[in-house]
């Protein structure tokens, strides 16, 4: 039996208003992160991957969203708490970082002074404790010269050295999960296998991580766990190995197959999956990738949800179980045979 | 990738390419600086075949694309294009060859203007290079629209009704209205989605099989270049460091730095990578410098775990080994 | 930053010297002047008249007049007014210093603190009630003329309500502060009102703006990252970061001000300060002052200009390294 999983979220949803009308851009999601394991979630534009998270945490300010749902992070519902334990929970049980280290930090200020003022804001110490603890910190994510860099300003620091010392930063306080919302993608390859390294080293050390990211490769690499989305919704999850070595959902399959690879066949034309992501706001009643699915039927008109009870590899979708490996190789090929003049149809 | 045999037609020649910029002194650091972003490039591309070109933050690639058609002035060497040197050609000059060569970008947000419908800024190169008359325009622009997989209904509309996939569609029929031999693609792909990205690759494909199209293909994503290239040059701080055929330089590259990227890449384990060989994981100390201070000798010196005195003294030029693969390096790792 | 300063040091010369070009050439093509008539005094007869252009130097071609007066007002610095036979420019420029000084930093204290307040109360509020209210006060303070401002102030407290609400309010004028601080302070309330309700005004409406975008910078989002309080947020982050264009723009208004840029509010409320002074002198076209007084102007325009660049380059530390 699992021990009781560190966040829980269950059916999240998260809707704006706008002049339009109301747009729903998570849609009922449902995941859990157990203590010290790296979630990867996985999506392109309009899937829902950062907003789910910036909800989790509660960061999304503006006065026409709301979040419904249950977000149990220790056993404590994060979306019933009072303010004042919300802001104990950030920084300090739960931090995160961005996607671009330019301009992540705040401009006027130290570097050590803004992770002395995170580490002061959730402990007493003293001043002076804060900034050595903000020195060694920063040395141990790697940048040297420490005690010299936290009295240098974020525009002085490249952009993986900024990466490095938010990292450090978000984890000052030794909060039990980190949650990285593209961390990697404004940076060169050969700084995003640092960084990489980085954060299996700070796991290691016992933080569990939520990666977001479009890469697949990058999850691949690191994540002990996938979840795959699509349309603010679940489209797929699992261990790691079991979703890239037998993906069941067909939007995992197009996302696998279109991703041009470093090793391996070449291939003349890549797959594709046809259509453009689904918009928030444009979802479809059934399930929301069928639109662009080459294998939709009837069944599909009613929205699918993550299969329960099929061991920890889940998936949104009415294909028979037992078939997918096969409906995959007749989905492929037809996806490599269809000439690539489609007409895109906008919404 | 072209389906067609590459001819040994030399389309573009880029001899010994550099473009520096002046910074200039201020009152805050008055050191007169100089920001060698290409700094002695040479290449050439032959007709028929799509060379890539990869790299880093600060590698030039992105300034080099605008050398080799011209949108920007040399500061030193020589560019080739179909036989003729343009390469001190005023704009006048330049302007019954640049039909011939055209770019497309990377943001199709910001490279399309937000006022214009879709079709006219399609028509623009066609109008001002006299095609024809508007008759023979607007046919063009349909015929255009057509190939890149946009509807009729596209054409009345603004850049901001379509989605980034679109619109990168809207700036390769562009490029092409005006027939041209070479295009050179700056990152075209990199703002999209994965999903859309893999259409826009099999679309330049396509067109180049359709139109008998010479690419230079920009990119600094590693699994892109290797699909869409026949040939591949790696720059690093304003110079190519390596330049091999596809293949070859993902089985066995021979520049360390090649080696060190390849090696950063995440690559997908989805089971099915058998059959390659395990490649060996080197991860760079540092970052890529600053292009204003560029290492002595070897711009990679600083970061390379072969590094050895000749290399800080004496910068390696770009030499053909006995495979015809093309290293600028003093202990090359492979022949 | 030696080079910064000899270069800007050089352009303020240069600046000043067009300046004072430029006077001199405008006051000699308005029409109905002549110096002569104004010094001599009405109906002075042909004789005298040319008496004293004589003795003026106004007899001479334009340049020689031009150097002449520069050598006077820079060098042995007796340069003489036309109206006020025997007073000299300089002294009646230091005289009136202290009195606009005291005007515009008392002022500037108030609309500064007045700004911030309102500007950050109202991005705070953004959205609710409270938020456009502000902004309207702001408005209506930018909108209203000083000098009608304080005519109607004057109106109210010198007759109106003279007898009752406004009794203690003291006849216009200046009292010196080392003669009597608490009178000093009197005289100059209302005028220090009057002149902080225009600039008020400008400052909330900027600042406001300049916080909006900071709170939705990606730093303000990851200081909420970090726990911290939304207080702490708005103050320590996005207002550090906004008020740098608002501290620069400050010491242009500041550097203007002091130069005389108070002109009718001192006019209205009866201070001799050197906006005062210059007013009288554009009515009596009495050159040595206007000259003396637009250069002192312009002086403390560059000035301030150069203190605000060095100044944002203190308080941005992005710009030192540039």
């Amino acid at each position: 039996m699992p021990d009781q999983p560190l966040l829980d979220v269950r059916d999240l949803r998260v809707s704006f208003r706008t002049r339009r009308g109301s747009v729903t851009v998570v849609d009922g999601l449902s995941f859990s992160v157990s203590p010290g394991e790296i979630l990867g979630v996985v999506g392109e534009s309009g899937s829902g991957k950062s907003v789910s998270m910036l909800a989790v945490l509660r960061l999304l300010t503006s006065p026409n969203v709301t979040v419904e749902g249950e977000v149990r992070f220790r056993g404590r519902d994060l979306l019933a708490l009072p303010d004042k334990e919300m802001r104990a929970v950030r920084g300090r049980e739960i931090a995160m970082v961005f996607q671009d280290p330019m301009t992540a930090l705040t401009p006027v200020y130290t570097v050590g002074w803004q992770i002395a003022e995170q580490i002061r804001a959730h402990e007493k110490v003293s001043r002076k404790e804060a900034h050595a603890r903000a020195v060694s910190l920063l040395s141990d994510v790697g940048i040297p010269d420490a005690a010299s860099r936290a009295n240098a300003y974020p525009h002085e620091f490249s952009g993986g050295m900024r990466q490095r010392a938010v990292i450090a930063m978000a984890l000052s306080c030794g909060p039990a999960l980190l949650i990285a919302d593209e961390p990697t993608t404004a940076l060169d390859v050969t700084v995003q296998a640092q960084i990489l390294d980085l954060m299996r080293e700070l796991n290691a050390e016992g933080s569990a991580v939520v990666l977001i990211t479009h890469d697949m490769g990058v999850i691949s690499q690191i994540a002990d766990r996938v979840l795959v989305m699509y349309g603010g919704r679940a489209a797929e999850e699992g261990p790691r190995r079991a979703v890239f070595h037998g993906p069941r959902h067909p939007y995992t399959w197009g996302l696998l197959d279109s991703v041009p690879r470093v090793g391996g066949p070449r291939l003349r034309r890549l797959p594709t999956i046809a259509g453009m992501p689904v918009a928030p706001g444009s979802l479809p009643e059934g399930c929301a990738f069928a639109p662009r699915c080459r294998l939709r039927h009837e069944r599909c008109e009613e929205r699918p949800e993550l299969s329960t009870g099929a061991g920890p590899h889940r998936d949104a979708c009415w294909l028979p179980d037992d078939d997918r490996a096969s409906l995959r190789l007749t989905s492929r090929a037809a996806a490599t045979d269809v000439p690539d003049k489609e007409r895109e149809a906008t919404p | 990738m072209s389906a067609l045999t590459t001819s040994t037609e030399v389309l573009l020649r880029a001899t010994d390419v550099t473009k520096h910029y002046p910074l200039r002194a201020d009152e805050f650091s008055p050191r007169r600086r100089v920001l060698r972003a290409v700094d002695g490039v040479s290449l050439e591309v032959r007709a028929g075949e799509t060379l890539g070109i990869v790299g880093e933050s600060g590698c030039g690639k992105s300034t080099l694309g605008r050398c080799l058609v011209r949108l920007t002035e040399l500061t030193g060497g020589r560019v080739e294009f179909d036989g003729q040197d343009i390469s001190t050609l005023s704009t006048r000059r330049l302007r019954p060859v640049r039909p011939g060569m055209q770019l497309v970008f990377q943001d199709p947000q910001a490279s399309l203007n937000p006022r214009r419908r879709a079709g006219d800024i399609v028509a623009e190169p066609l109008l001002v290079h006299h095609y024809g008359d508007g008759a023979a325009v607007r046919r063009r622009v349909a015929e255009l629209f057509d190939v890149v997989g946009l509807a009729a209904a596209h054409l009345d509309r603004y850049p901001h009704e379509f989605s980034g996939g679109q619109r990168q569609r809207i700036g390769i029929a562009r490029a092409l209205a005006t027939n041209p031999k070479l295009i050179v693609a700056d990152e075209p792909v990199s703002a999209l989605d994965v999903s859309i990205q893999a259409q826009v690759l099999n679309l330049f494909a396509d067109l180049q099989e359709e139109f008998a199209l010479t690419y230079v293909f920009i990119a600094h994503d590693l699994g892109v270049v290797r699909h869409v290239s026949d040939r591949i040059a790696v720059m690093y701080l304003g110079e190519i460091v390596e330049l091999a055929e596809t293949e070859a330089l993902y089985k066995e590259p021979a520049h360390p730095y090649t080696q060190a990227l390849l090696s950063a890449v995440p690559d997908i384990d989805d089971g099915t990578l058998t059959d390659d060989v395990p490649r060996e994981r080197i991860v760079l100390s540092g970052e890529v410098p600053n292009p204003v201070d560029k290492p002595t000798g070897c711009p990679f010196r600083t970061r390379c775990p072969y590094a050895r005195e000749r290399c800080a003294v004496e910068r390696p030029r770009l030499t053909v080994t006995a495979s015809g693969r093309h290293t600028a390096c003093h202990y090359p790792l492979a022949g | 930053m030696l080079r910064f300063i000899v270069k800007r040091f050089a352009s303020a010369l240069l600046v000043m010297f067009a300046i004072s070009v430029l006077v001199f050439l405008i006051f000699f093509a308005t029409p109905g002047v002549d110096p002569a008539a104004r010094i001599a005094g009405r109906n002075a007869d042909p004789a005298t008249l040319a008496q004293v252009r004589h003795s003026f130097g106004l007899d001479r071609p334009m340049p020689i007049r031009y150097l002449l007066m520069m050598r006077h007002l820079l060098i042995d610095r007796d340069l003489e007014s036309f109206v006020n036979r025997g007073s000299r420019v300089i002294p009646q420029i230091v005289q009136a210093t202290p009195v606009t000084l005291s005007l515009v930093i008392g002022a500037a204290l108030i609309w500064m603190t007045a700004g911030i307040v309102m500007g950050t109360a109202a991005a705070a509020l953004r959205g609710k009630a409270a938020d456009p209210l502000i902004m309207l006060v702001g408005v209506v303070g930018v909108s209203l003329p000083a000098y009608w401002l304080g005519e109607v102030v004057n109106l109210i407290t010198q007759k109106q309500l003279h007898s009752s609400v406004f009794s203690w309010v003291p006849p216009p004028g200046y009292v010196d502060l080392s003669h009597d601080p608490g009178q000093w302070a009197l005289h100059l309330l209302f005028p220090w009102l009057t002149l902080a309700l225009l600039y008020a005004g400008i400052y909330a409406r900027l600042l406001r703006g300049e916080v909006v975008t900071a709170l939705n910078e990606d730093y303000v989002r990851t200081a909420r990252a970090k726990g911290l309080s939304e207080r702490r947020i708005l103050i320590r982050h996005a207002l550090r970061c906004s008020l740098i264009p608002i501290v620069s723009l400050f010491g242009l208004d500041f550097g203007a001000l002091v130069g005389g840029a108070a002109l009718l509010t001192e006019v209205v409320f009866g201070l001799p300060g050197i906006g005062k002074l210059t007013f009288d002198a554009l009515q009596n076209l009495d050159l040595p002052v206007i000259m003396g007084t637009v250069l002192y102007a312009a002086f403390f325009v560059v000035l301030a200009n150069a203190l605000v660049d060095i100044l944002y380059a203190r308080l941005d530390p992005r710009a030192r390294h540039a």
